[in-house]
C-alpha cells in the first residue's frame, strides 16, 4: 500500500541579508519523510531547526525550493500553491497552529470559524448541512452548549485550542499537521487536549504529524519520531526504540536534557555551544560536528547519510552504533 | 520553621481592585527560603505564584492591596519600609529574572551597558570601573568571549544567551535572594538544562537563596530542595521535593503529578484535572478553593476553614483529608 504522504529531498531555502552579507538560509535541506495511513509521527528538534518550516511545506502552505511531495500516490508538490488552495486535496491535509489566540480570527464567532472551511473547501452551500456539520464537530471536540455564538476573546486557552482543532477536522482530513498545539497551555489543560487528540485519531482514523519540542508529549502520542537538527533529519525510528536506545549523539543529548526529578548530584553532560549558522552551511560537514561529543576528523569532511540502524530505525551519524549501556533488546 | 530563614513570607493576603470586583489573589500564603536553598513555587496559571513574587519584590501595581501578612528578608520588613528603602534593596539584595528575556532587556542598549547601569545604580561602582565588572559578570554566566559580547545588542543574541545576560544582571550585585519567574519557559530543553544547571551552581556557590517559579513539576523536582504548591491563591502543600513527588498528599498535587506527561507510561495513564479555578472575585468563595474540582470533597470542605496538617518532616498540607 502506498504511504499517505511521502516527501523526498524536500528543501526550502530563504534568501537573507544584502550586499556582501547575502546568503541562503537552509531552513529545510533535503528531508525524506514518510507518513503511513493512520500513523502518528512526531517531529522534534530545537527552535530554529526547521521543524515548523517542514510542517508548513508538508501542509502545502509554502512552496518548496526543491524536492517532491506525494500525497496518496499523487504528486502534489508540483501544483502551484494558488491552484492547490482550490484543489480537492486541500481539504485532505489540514493544520492546527501553535498559538490558539493568534490563529483565530477575532471577528469570527466560533461557528463562523468552523463553518468557513466547510464552505470554502467542500463547497457546501446548504445552511442546514453546514449547521449540522459544525454542531457535530463542536461536540466531537467537547464544545457543547452556547459556544458556537462566542468570539475568541470569550474563550479560555483550552477552549480556543479546541476551536483550532475543530476548524481543522471539520472537513475530515486524512492528515492532520499539528504545530506545537499544546505549548501555550497549562499542564492540566494540556492533558485534556492530548486525550482529545488521541481519542479523535482512534475515532476518525486520521494520520498525525505532531510537531513539538516536548519529547514527553511526543512519546505519549506518536508511533514514530523524527528528530531534526539544522534542517536535516538526524534520526528517525519507532518511538519505543528511539527513546530506549537513541543512536544519534544529538538525540541522546536531547533526551538527557529532559528534566528528571529523580536526579540528585552532578548534572549529566550537556550540549555546549550553539548550532552552526544555517546560512550557506558547508555541504560536506556534519551539521552537528561543532557540538558533538563524539566528533572525529571524518565528520568535518564527510556529511553522514541517513542509514538503517535497526528495524525502521535510521540515523545520520558515522558513529551510530548502540551505546554499550543502552543495548537494544 | 528554619530559624535562619532568609526570606520569610507569613500569612500574606492580597487583593486586586478591578472594575468587576475585588480579586482575592492571595490568601494566607506562607513559606520560607533559607540560605543556599532553592524553593520551587508550582501551580497553574492564575494560581498566584507570580503575584507572590511581585509582592516580595515590591513590584505590584497600584490596584493591588496587601490586606494582611508580613514579608521579611533576613529580618528587614519589606512591607513596612517606604518605597525608597525598597528600591535600594531591590537589585542589590534581591533581584528577579523574568520570563521572556528578550522583552525584559532594553532593545536599544548594549547588554554590557545594561549591566553597568545596574552596577552603578545599586553597587558602589563608578562608571569607569563598571565595564570591567560587567565583563566579569558575563564571564560568570559563561558567555563565551565576554569582552566582545559586552557590546552586543539583545537582538544579536539567542534566547538562551539573553537569559544568561538576565542572570548576569540579576547576580551583578551579589544579592541574597534571587527570584526566577519561569526562567526557562520558551527555551529549548537543551538550553533549559544549561540555564538551570548554571542557576543551581551559582546558588550553591554563593549561598544565596532562590525562588523558582514554574509550572513544570519535573523541573522543580530536579532543581529545588523544597516545593510549594499553589492553587487559586492558596498554598495547598509544602514539602521537600523528593517527598512531594513520592508522596503527594493534597489531591491537587496528586492530580498535578499525574497530569505531567513524564509521569505517564501511556496516554491512558495521563490524568487530567477536571474543571477550572474558581472565580476569585466571588464573595462566597468556599474555604477550600479546590473543593469544586476535588474527587474527595466532603460537606465540611466548603463550610469550615481548612486546617493545615503536618504529614511528614517539613511536609504541610492544607486539607481536611490528607492522604
Amino acid at each position: 500500500m502506498t504511504p499517505l504522504l511521502e516527501a523526498s529531498g524536500l528543501a526550502r531555502h530563504f534568501p537573507v541579508g544584502t550586499g556582501r552579507a547575502r546568503g541562503m538560509l537552509h531552513a529545510v535541506d533535503g528531508v525524506d519523510l514518510v507518513i503511513g495511513r493512520g500513523e502518528s509521527v512526531g517531529l522534534v528538534g530545537e527552535s530554529g531547526c526547521g521543524k515548523s518550516t517542514l510542517a508548513r511545506l508538508l501542509g502545502r502552505l509554502i512552496e518548496p525550493t526543491a524536492g517532491a511531495l506525494r500525497f496518496d500516490g499523487a504528486d502534489i508538490g508540483g501544483i502551484p500553491l494558488r491552484r492547490f488552495v482550490g484543489a480537492p486535496d486541500r481539504a485532505r491535509i489540514q493544520m492546527v497552529f501553535q498559538d490558539p489566540t493568534e490563529s483565530l480570527n477575532p471577528h469570527f464567532r466560533v461557528f463562523d470559524t468552523v463553518a468557513d472551511p466547510v464552505r470554502r473547501l467542500l463547497g457546501v452551500r446548504d445552511a442546514r448541512t453546514i449547521d449540522a456539520r459544525v454542531a457535530r464537530t463542536l461536540e466531537l471536540v467537547g464544545l457543547t452548549g452556547d459556544f458556537a455564538g462566542r468570539y475568541p476573546h470569550q474563550l479560555s486557552g483550552g477552549q480556543k485550542a479546541r476551536v483550532g482543532i475543530a476548524r481543522a477536522i471539520v472537513v475530515e482530513p486524512e492528515l492532520l499537521i499539528l504545530d506545537e498545539p499544546t505549548s501555550a497551555l497549562d499542564v492540566s489543560v494540556q492533558a485534556v487536549i492530548l486525550h482529545l487528540l488521541a481519542d479523535l485519531r482512534s475515532r476518525l482514523g486520521m494520520s498525525y504529524l505532531f510537531v513539538s519540542h516536548d519529547l514527553e508529549v511526543v512519546r505519549l502520542l506518536c508511533d514514530r519520531v523524527v528528530v531534526m537538527y539544522l534542517g536535516k533529519v538526524a534520526e528517525a525510528g519507532p518511538t519505543a526504540a528511539l527513546f530506549a536506545a537513541p543512536r544519534h549523539p544529538y538525540t541522546r543529548s536531547l533526551l538527557a536534557a529532559v528534566p528528571d526529578p529523580e536526579r540528585r548530584g552532578p548534572p549529566p553532560p550537556r550540549l555546549s555551544g550553539s548550532p552552526t549558522s544555517p546560512i550557506d552551511p558547508d555541504p560536506n560537514r556534519c551539521r552537528f560536528e561543532n557540538r558533538c561529543p563524539r566528533a572525529q576528523p571524518i565528520c568535518a569532511t564527510h556529511i553522514p547519510e541517513l542509514a538503517t540502524v535497526g528495524a525502521g530505525h535510521l540515523a545520520a551519524c558515522h558513529f551510530a552504533e548502540p551505546q554499550p549501556t543502552q543495548r537494544e533488546t | 520553621m528554619t530559624p535562619a530563614a532568609l526570606l520569610d513570607v507569613q500569612g500574606l493576603s492580597l487583593e486586586f481592585r478591578t472594575r468587576t470586583g475585588v480579586v482575592k489573589a492571595l490568601e494566607d500564603v506562607s513559606f520560607t527560603v533559607a540560605k543556599g536553598e532553592i524553593v520551587g513555587v508550582v501551580g497553574e496559571s492564575g494560581s498566584g505564584k507570580s503575584v507572590a513574587a511581585f509582592a516580595i519584590m515590591g513590584l505590584l501595581e497600584d490596584t493591588a492591596r496587601i490586606t494582611s501578612g508580613a514579608v521579611s528578608l533576613s529580618g528587614i520588613d519589606l512591607l513596612a519600609d517606604g518605597r525608597g528603602a525598597l528600591r535600594d534593596l531591590r537589585g542589590r539584595e534581591m533581584s528577579m529574572i523574568f520570563q521572556s528575556p528578550r522583552t525584559a532587556l532594553n532593545p536599544i542598549r548594549t547588554i554590557g551597558r545594561q549591566i553597568e547601569d545596574v552596577l552603578v545604580r545599586h553597587g558602589p561602582v563608578a562608571r569607569k570601573e563598571a565595564r570591567g565588572r560587567a565583563i566579569e559578570a558575563l564571564r560568570r554566566v559563561r558567555i563565551p568571549d565576554p569582552e566582545r559580547r559586552c557590546d552586543a545588542y539583545p537582538f544579536e543574541l539567542s534566547g538562551g544567551m539573553c537569559q544568561r545576560v538576565m542572570i548576569a544582571m540579576a547576580l551583578a550585585c551579589d544579592p541574597m535572594l534571587l527570584i526566577a519567574d519561569e526562567p526557562t519557559t520558551g527555551l529549548d530543553v537543551t538550553t533549559q538544562a544549561v540555564v538551570m544547571d548554571l542557576i543551581a551552581e551559582i546558588v550553591a556557590d554563593s549561598r544565596m537563596g532562590a525562588v523558582l517559579i514554574t509550572h513544570d513539576l519535573g523541573l522543580a523536582g530536579e532543581y529545588c530542595d523544597r516545593i510549594v504548591v499553589m492553587h487559586a491563591g492558596h498554598v495547598v502543600e509544602t514539602a521537600p521535593a523528593a517527598a512531594l513527588l513520592a508522596r503527594p498528599s493534597h489531591s491537587y498535587t496528586r492530580q498535578l503529578v499525574a497530569a505531567t506527561p513524564a509521569a505517564a507510561a501511556t496516554i491512558a495513564d495521563l490524568a487530567s484535572i477536571p474543571g477550572g479555578m474558581p472565580d476569585l472575585r466571588r464573595d462566597d468563595l468556599p474555604y477550600c478553593r479546590f473543593e469544586a474540582r476535588c474527587a474527595l470533597r466532603e460537606p465540611i470542605c466548603g463550610a469550615e476553614p481548612t486546617p493545615t496538617h503536618v504529614v511528614g518532616a517539613g511536609h504541610d498540607v492544607r486539607c481536611w483529608r490528607p492522604a
